[in-house]
C-alpha cells in the first residue's frame, strides 16, 4: 500500500498541504473565493466558448500582447502581497518581538517576492508591451511565428501556474531569488521549494527564449517597405535589442538551472561542496545571464519614455541616432559588468576594477538618453497627461537609482554596501522607478489603441502620485538602513533605534497598495465610462508613429494596405503630406488561423513541472511524452492559414470611415 | 557626479515647466532634433567624469584591497617594523560565527576582540553555505564559502565594542549570526584572552563537529584550546574522521596523491566516494536516511519556530 | 496641418508585398540553433572549469577509449554526409531518394547514439559515474546533452519522413528538410568541439 501511494504521489502527501498556517488558510480560501466567483461568472455568462475561440487560442500578437499584461498585473499582485509582508515583519520584529512570520516562512516571502517581480510581472509586462506595439510600429500585421507567440505566452503562464501552486502545496524556495548553491543545493535545501523554482523558471523561460527569436525575426523581416533600421521607431529599436539580450541570455539561465537540477535530482556535483563541485561557477553564470535580464526590463521601457517625450512635447526626439547607438552600446556593455554583483567574493583588485569601471562605463549611454529626453522637452510644447506626468518622475527618480548605482559600482563602497538594504534601495529605485513607472506610461499612453477608449485620468492620477510618493516612502528609509549596515533579508532586529525607519517604509508600502488599488479603480472606473472616453479617430494623442495610424482597436489585420515609410515619424510624415485613408479598392488578407495547441502544450507542462517537483515519475514521463505527441501532431498541420475576404476588410474600414466622418 | 545630476535634476523640472503646453511665449520648434555640439556634450561630459572616476576606482581598489596587508594603521602612521599582525581564523557555521586565535591557541564563539592599532589578518572559511563576513566598524565585508579560503586584513583604530554579522543571506538562522568585536588596549586584550583560556577547555575535533550542528542564535562561548590544525582541515572539509582533505585531491594529479593517501585501495586506486562526502553526510542535522531525505533537517524549520 | 505640403508621396502598396508563410523559418531557427550554442556554450564552459576536479576519482586517461569515440565520430560525419545527399535528393525533386538518405543518416545518428549509451553504461558500471567528481558531472552533461539532441533530431527524421511521404515535396516539407539539416549540421559541428576540447585535449592533460 504503501509502495502503491509512493508510486502514485511520488513525495506528495497531506503533510504538504500548509493548512496549519492560519496566514496561507485565509489566503487560500480568499484566492479560491475570488477565483471561484470568477469562474461562476464566466460559466454564468457562458464566456468559455468566447474566451477560448477569442482570446486563448488566438495567435494575434494584439490579444497576445494583452493577454500578457492581464497576467502581469494578477502576477502583480501576488508579488506585491508578499512586499507587504516583508514590510509589516520588518517593521514590528524588534526588542525581542519575533514578529509574526517565522523563519520557514518569512525566506520563502522575499524568495518568492524577488522571482515573481521580476519573471511574471515585469517580463510578462514588458513582453506585453512588444508584443502589443513593436508589430504596429513596423506596419506588420503579426509577427513572424504568430503560434509560437501564442506558445510562448502560455508557457510563461504555465511557469507561473508552477509557481503559484507553492502557496498551497508544498513550499517554495527559500534561498533568495537567485538560490545560490550551496544553500540551494540538495543537502541544504532538501525540501521541495527549490524544484517548484527551478521547474516553473526553466518552463516560463522556454517561453521567453522562443519569444525573443520571434520578435527579432519580425523586425528584421517584416518591416514595411521604407523603414530602414535607422528610421525604426525607437520603441522598436529598443525592443530587439531587448530580444537580442533573451536570445543570448537566457539559454545561461536554462542551462545553469539544470545543472542545479542535475546536482539536486541525479547527484551530480557541479555546485556541490565535495566531489569537486563549484558553487562560484553558479554566481557567474547566474549573473551572466542575469545581468542583461536587468537590461532587458528597461530597454524597452527607455523605449516607451521616447515614445513618449516625443510625442507629449510635440517634437521630433531629439538625437535619434545617438539613442539607437546608445541602446545597442548598453546591449553590449551588459554582458561586461556580471561581476560587480559580487566583489566580495574575492576575485582580486584587479578583476574588480575592471568590472566596476565597465559597470560606470554603462552610465554615459544611460545618461545620453536622459540628456536626449531633457532635450526632446527644450522647445517643445508639453502636454501633461498621465503617460508625460510618469515620463518627468521617472527622470527624476531614475537619475538617483543611478547615482547610487555607480556609487555601488566602486568596489571599495561595494564592500560596505553589497548586500545591504542601500543595494535594495538602489535596485527598486530602477526597477520601480524605471521598469515600473515606464510600464504605466506605456499602459495609460496605449491603451486608447488597444481598447478605443482612454484611461480615465482622475483615478490614473490618483495612482500616480500614490505610487510615486509611496516609492520616496517607501525606499528612502532603505537608503538610510543600508548606510547604517543594515544588510538585506534579516528577520529580526535588534536595535530599536533602526525601527522608525522600517516603520516609515512599511507606510511607504501602504502608500503604494493605494496607488496599486487606485490603478485598479482606474480600469474599472474607464471601462464603465468607456463611452465617455472613447476615441474614435484611432490618434488620440497625436501620435508621430505608424499603431496610430489604423483604428482603435485595430482591425485583426492592423492595416488594409501595407503603408509605405518615408521618415522617422512615419505617422506624423504621412499628416503632414496630406495623406488620405484609401476608401476602397480591398484585397482579401492572409491570415494565420488561431490554434489550441499552445494551452495544451502548456497545459501538461504544468503536469510535468509538478510531477517533477513531487517526484511523481508516471506523470511526469506521461506528460512529457503527451507534449512530444501533441507537438508531432500539431506539425501535421499544414494548413495554418486562412484568408479575410476583402467583403469583411471593406465592411470594418467602412465603418472607421464613418466613425472618422462622425467624429470630425 | 553631482555634477551631472543637479543639472538634470533641474532641468527636468525647468524644461516641463518652461515648455508646458499653456506657455505660449515659449519657443516651439517642433523639427528641432539635433545639434553636434549639444551632443558632444552630452556624451563627452559624462565620458571625462567617468575616466576620472574610472582612474579613482583603480587606485582605490588596489589600496583597499582586503587581501593587501594592512601598511599604515591610519592615514599617517606606518605600520612599526617587526610588528607582527593579529591572526585570526573565522568559520561561519550554522548559524553561528568560530573564531580562533592560532597564535594564542584559544577559540570562541560569536566573540572576538583585537587591541587597537595592531593589524589583523582573517582567514575565512564556511562550513556549510556562502556567507559574508562584515564588521562595518572595521573593514569591508567578503565573503566565507565552504571549501575555500578568503582573506581579510584589518585594523582597528579605536577602542569601542562594535558589531559583526554575516551579510550573506544563510538560511533559517541567518538574522541571528551576530557577533561582539571588541576592540581594546594590548593590555585589556591580554586579559580577554587570559578569560578565553579558563573557558571550556579544548575545542578538538569532536567538539567542532557537535559545534558545527545547526543553532540559533547561540551564546559565546570560550575555548582555552584549539587543535592547531583545525581550520585547515575545515577548509579541507576533512575534519570528520575518514574523510579525504580537499588540499590532497585538488589539482591534475589530485587522484595519484589521494589514492596515496588513501592506501591505493579501490578498483582503480580511486578513492571511495564516502570518503569525499561533506555535504551529503554532514548537512543539516545529522546523516541521511537510504531514502536521500534528512528528518532532522526537515523537522529543523518547525523546531526553531517555537 | 493637413495638406500644407503636397508632394506626391505614396504612403501604401496596393497590393502589399505580402510574407508568405515561413518567409523567416530559416532565420527564426538559425537565431535558436545560436541561442542553443549558447547552452553548449555553458556546458563547455563548465567543462573547462570543473574537468579537472578528478575528486581522487577516475582521469580522463582512465576511462575515455579513443578508438570507440573515433568510431562514433565517424558515425555522426557520415551521417552528416548522407544529410547532404538527402538535400540533393530534395533539390532534383526526388521523394523516394531524400527518403532514402533520410533514413540513412537516422541509421548512421542511431548507431552514434548507440555507441555512446554503451560509452555511459560501461562508465558508470566501472565506477565512473556522473555523481562520482565534477569532472564526470561536467562530461556527463555535455556529452549527454549533445546526444538528447541528436535523439530529438532522429525523432524529427522519423516525422520528416512520414511526412515526406504523405505529402510529398511540398514547399513547407522543403523548409522543414532544410531547419532539419541546419539543425544536423549544427549537431556535428557541436561534435567536432567536444571530440577535441573533452576527449583528445582530456586524455593529453
Amino acid at each position: 500500500m504503501d509502495a502503491l501511494t509512493h508510486f502514485l504521489f511520488g513525495k506528495l502527501t497531506w503533510s504538504a498541504i500548509p493548512y496549519h498556517e492560519p496566514i496561507l488558510v485565509v489566503t487560500f480560501i480568499v484566492v479560491a473565493l475570488i477565483g471561484s466567483s470568477v469562474l461562476f461568472a464566466i460559466t454564468r455568462y457562458r464566456l468559455w466558448g468566447y474566451l477560448w475561440s477569442e482570446w486563448f487560442t488566438s495567435v494575434d500578437h494584439k490579444k497576445i500582447g494583452i493577454m500578457y499584461m492581464v497576467l502581469g498585473v494578477i502576477m502583480l499582485l501576488r508579488g506585491f502581497a508578499d512586499a507587504i509582508m516583508m514590510r509589516l515583519q520588518q517593521a514590528i520584529a524588534f526588542n525581542g518581538s519575533d514578529g509574526y512570520l517565522p523563519s520557514h516562512h518569512y525566506d520563502q516571502i522575499f524568495t518568492a517576492h524577488g522571482v515573481i517581480m521580476i519573471f511574471f510581472v515585469a517580463m510578462p509586462m514588458v513582453t506585453g508591451m512588444m508584443n502589443y506595439i513593436m508589430p504596429l510600429q513596423i506596419g506588420a500585421r503579426d509577427v513572424s511565428f504568430p503560434f509560437l507567440n501564442n506558445f510562448s505566452f502560455w508557457m510563461t503562464v504555465s511557469g507561473a501556474v508552477i509557481i503559484m501552486m507553492s502557496l498551497f502545496i508544498g513550499e517554495f524556495a527559500k534561498t533568495g531569488w537567485l538560490a545560490y548553491p550551496p544553500l540551494s543545493g540538495i543537502a541544504y535545501s532538501p525540501d521541495v521549494g527549490v524544484d517548484y523554482y527551478i521547474w516553473g523558471l526553466q518552463i516560463a523561460g522556454i517561453g521567453t527564449l522562443l519569444s525573443g527569436v520571434n520578435l527579432i525575426c519580425t523586425i528584421v523581416k517584416m518591416r514595411a517597405p521604407g523603414m530602414t533600421l535607422m528610421r525604426m521607431p525607437i520603441f522598436t529599436w529598443t525592443a530587439l535589442c531587448t530580444n537580442i539580450l533573451i536570445v543570448a541570455a537566457f539559454p545561461v539561465l536554462t542551462a545553469v538551472l539544470a545543472l542545479l537540477m542535475l546536482d539536486r535530482y541525479v547527484g551530480m556535483n557541479f555546485f556541490t561542496n565535495d566531489f569537486g563541485g563549484n558553487s562560484m561557477m553558479y554566481v557567474n553564470l547566474i549573473w551572466i545571464w542575469g545581468h542583461p535580464e536587468v537590461y532587458i526590463l528597461i530597454l524597452p521601457v527607455f523605449g516607451i519614455f521616447s515614445e513618449v517625450t516625443s510625442t507629449f512635447s510635440g517634437k521630433r526626439l531629439f538625437g535619434y541616432t545617438s539613442m539607437v547607438y546608445a541602446t545597442v552600446v548598453i546591449t553590449i556593455l551588459s554582458y561586461l559588468v556580471w561581476l560587480h554583483h559580487f566583489f566580495t567574493m574575492g576575485s582580486g583588485a584587479s578583476v574588480n576594477s575592471f568590472f566596476g569601471i565597465t559597470t560606470m562605463v554603462i552610465s554615459i549611454p544611460t545618461g545620453a538618453k536622459i540628456f536626449n529626453w531633457l532635450f526632446t522637452m527644450y522647445r517643445g510644447r508639453i502636454r501633461f497627461d498621465l503617460p508625460m506626468m510618469w515620463t518627468v518622475a521617472f527622470m527624476i527618480t531614475f537619475v538617483i537609482g543611478g547615482m547610487t548605482g555607480v556609487l555601488l559600482a566602486v568596489p571599495p563602497v561595494d564592500f560596505v554596501l553589497h548586500n545591504s538594504l542601500f543595494l535594495i534601495a538602489h535596485f527598486h529605485n530602477v526597477i520601480i522607478g524605471g521598469v515600473l513607472f515606464g510600464l504605466f506610461a506605456g499602459m495609460n499612453f496605449w491603451f486608447p489603441k488597444a481598447f478605443g477608449f482612454r484611461l480615465d485620468p482622475f483615478w490614473g492620477k490618483i495612482s500616480f502620485w500614490f505610487w510615486v510618493g509611496g516609492f520616496y516612502v517607501a525606499f528612502m528609509p532603505l537608503y538610510v538602513l543600508g548606510l547604517m549596515g543594515v544588510t538585506r533579508r534579516l528577520r529580526v532586529f535588534d536595535d530599536p533605534s533602526l525601527q522608525v525607519w522600517f516603520v516609515i517604509a512599511a507606510c511607504g508600502a501602504a502608500m503604494i497598495a493605494v496607488g496599486i488599488g487606485a490603478f485598479l479603480m482606474q480600469l474599472f472606473v474607464s471601462i464603465r465610462n468607456r463611452e465617455a472616453l472613447r476615441d474614435t479617430t484611432g490618434d488620440p494623442w497625436d501620435g508621430r508613429t505608424l499603431e496610430w495610424s489604423t483604428s482603435s482597436p485595430p482591425p485583426a489585420y492592423n492595416f488594409a494596405f501595407t503603408p509605405v515609410v518615408h521618415d522617422l515619424d512615419a505617422w506624423t510624415d504621412m499628416k503632414r503630406h496630406g495623406y488620405v485613408r484609401p476608401e476602397d479598392g480591398f484585397i482579401p488578407i492572409h491570415m494565420p488561423k488561431n490554434t489550441g495547441t499552445g494551452v495544451y502544450l502548456a497545459g501538461l507542462s504544468v503536469a510535468l513541472g509538478f510531477a517533477m517537483v513531487w517526484h511523481i515519475w508516471w506523470l511526469a514521463i506521461v506528460a512529457f511524452v503527451g507534449m512530444i505527441g501533441v507537438t508531432i501532431w500539431h506539425t501535421f498541420n499544414y494548413n495554418r492559414d486562412y484568408s479575410i475576404p476583402a467583403g469583411e476588410v471593406s465592411a470594418s474600414e467602412n465603418e472607421r470611415t464613418r466613425l472618422l466622418g462622425a467624429g470630425a | 557626479m553631482l555634477l551631472v545630476i543637479i543639472p538634470v535634476l533641474f532641468l527636468t523640472v525647468f524644461f516641463a515647466w518652461k515648455y508646458r503646453q499653456a506657455n505660449r511665449e515659449a519657443r516651439y520648434d517642433p523639427d528641432w532634433d539635433h545639434s553636434t555640439q549639444l551632443e558632444l556634450v552630452i556624451w563627452g561630459a559624462p565620458l571625462l567624469i567617468i575616466i576620472w572616476l574610472g582612474a579613482l576606482t583603480w587606485m582605490g581598489t588596489h589600496l583597499l584591497d582586503p587581501y593587501r596587508p594592512i601598511e599604515r594603521i591610519d592615514s599617517d602612521t606606518p605600520v612599526a617594523a617587526g610588528t607582527e599582525p593579529l591572526e585570526i581564523e573565522a568559520v561561519a557555521l550554522d548559524w553561528k560565527w568560530l573564531f580562533i586565535y592560532p597564535q594564542y591557541g584559544v577559540a570562541t564563539v560569536n566573540e572576538i576582540a583585537a587591541p587597537v592599532d595592531r593589524p589583523i589578518r582573517f582567514r575565512l572559511t564556511s562550513s556549510t553555505v556562502m556567507n559574508a563576513f562584515f564588521i562595518p566598524a572595521l573593514a569591508g565585508q567578503i565573503y566565507a564559502m565552504p571549501g575555500m579560503e578568503t582573506k581579510l586584513h584589518a585594523v582597528i583604530n579605536e577602542p569601542g565594542e562594535f558589531g559583526g554579522f554575516s551579510s550573506n543571506y544563510s538560511g533559517a538562522g541567518y538574522s541571528g549570526m551576530k557577533f561582539e568585536f571588541h576592540g581594546v588596549d594590548s593590555q585589556a586584550f591580554d586579559q580577554w584572552i587570559a578569560k578565553v583560556r579558563g573557558g571550556e577547555g579544548t575545542l578538538d575535533r569532536a567538539a567542532y563537529l557537535e559545534l558545527e550542528k545547526p543553532s540559533e542564535n547561540a551564546p559565546v562561548r570560550y575555548f582555552g584550546a584549539t587543535d592547531p590544525s583545525l581550520f585547515d582541515d575545515v577548509v579541507s572539509m576533512c575534519v570528520e574522521p575518514g574523510k579525504l582533505c580537499l588540499r590532497d585531491i585538488h589539482g591534475p594529479h589530485g587522484s595519484a596523491q589521494a589514492a596515496e593517501a588513501h592506501g591505493g585501495e579501490g578498483h582503480h586506486s580511486w578513492a571511495p566516494p564516502d570518503a569525499l562526502e561533506y555535504d551529503k553526510t554532514t548537512r543539516r542535522g545529522g546523516p541521511m536516511d537510504a531514502h536521500g531525505t534528512n528528518e532532522a533537517a526537515m523537522d529543523h524549520g518547525s523546531e526553531e519556530e517555537h | 496641418m493637413h495638406g500644407t505640403e503636397t508632394d506626391r508621396r505614396v504612403f501604401h502598396v496596393a497590393e502589399g508585398p505580402d510574407h508568405p508563410p515561413g518567409h523567416s523559418t530559416l532565420l527564426g531557427f538559425w537565431i535558436y540553433l545560436m541561442s542553443d550554442s549558447l547552452i553548449f556554450a555553458m556546458l563547455f564552459a563548465t567543462f573547462g572549469v570543473l574537468g579537472a576536479n578528478y575528486a581522487a576519482g577516475p582521469t580522463p586517461a582512465d576511462v575515455f577509449e579513443l578508438p570507440l569515440v573515433a568510431v562514433n565520430t565517424a558515425m555522426l560525419l557520415f551521417s552528416s554526409i548522407t544529410y547532404g545527399f538527402a538535400i540533393l535528393a530534395m533539390q532534383d525533386d526526388d521523394n523516394q531518394r531524400t527518403q532514402k538518405w533520410l533514413m540513412v543518416t537516422a541509421a548512421f545518428g542511431a548507431a552514434f547514439v548507440c555507441i555512446e549509451l554503451y560509452e555511459f553504461g560501461s562508465l558508470i558500471a566501472e565506477g565512473a559515474g556522473p555523481q562520482r567528481s565534477a569532472f564526470l558531472s561536467s562530461f556527463f552533461a555535455l556529452v549527454g546533452t549533445h546526444g538528447l539532441h541528436v535523439t530529438s533530431g532522429l525523432v524529427w527524421i522519423a516525422v520528416m519522413v512520414v511526412q515526406l511521404r504523405k505529402h510529398g515535396l511540398i514547399e513547407a516539407n522543403r523548409r522543414r528538410l532544410l531547419c532539419l539539416s541546419m539543425f544536423w549540421h549544427f549537431l556535428d559541428v557541436v561534435w567536432i568541439g567536444v571530440f577535441t576540447f573533452v576527449y583528445l585535449l582530456g586524455v593529453m592533460r
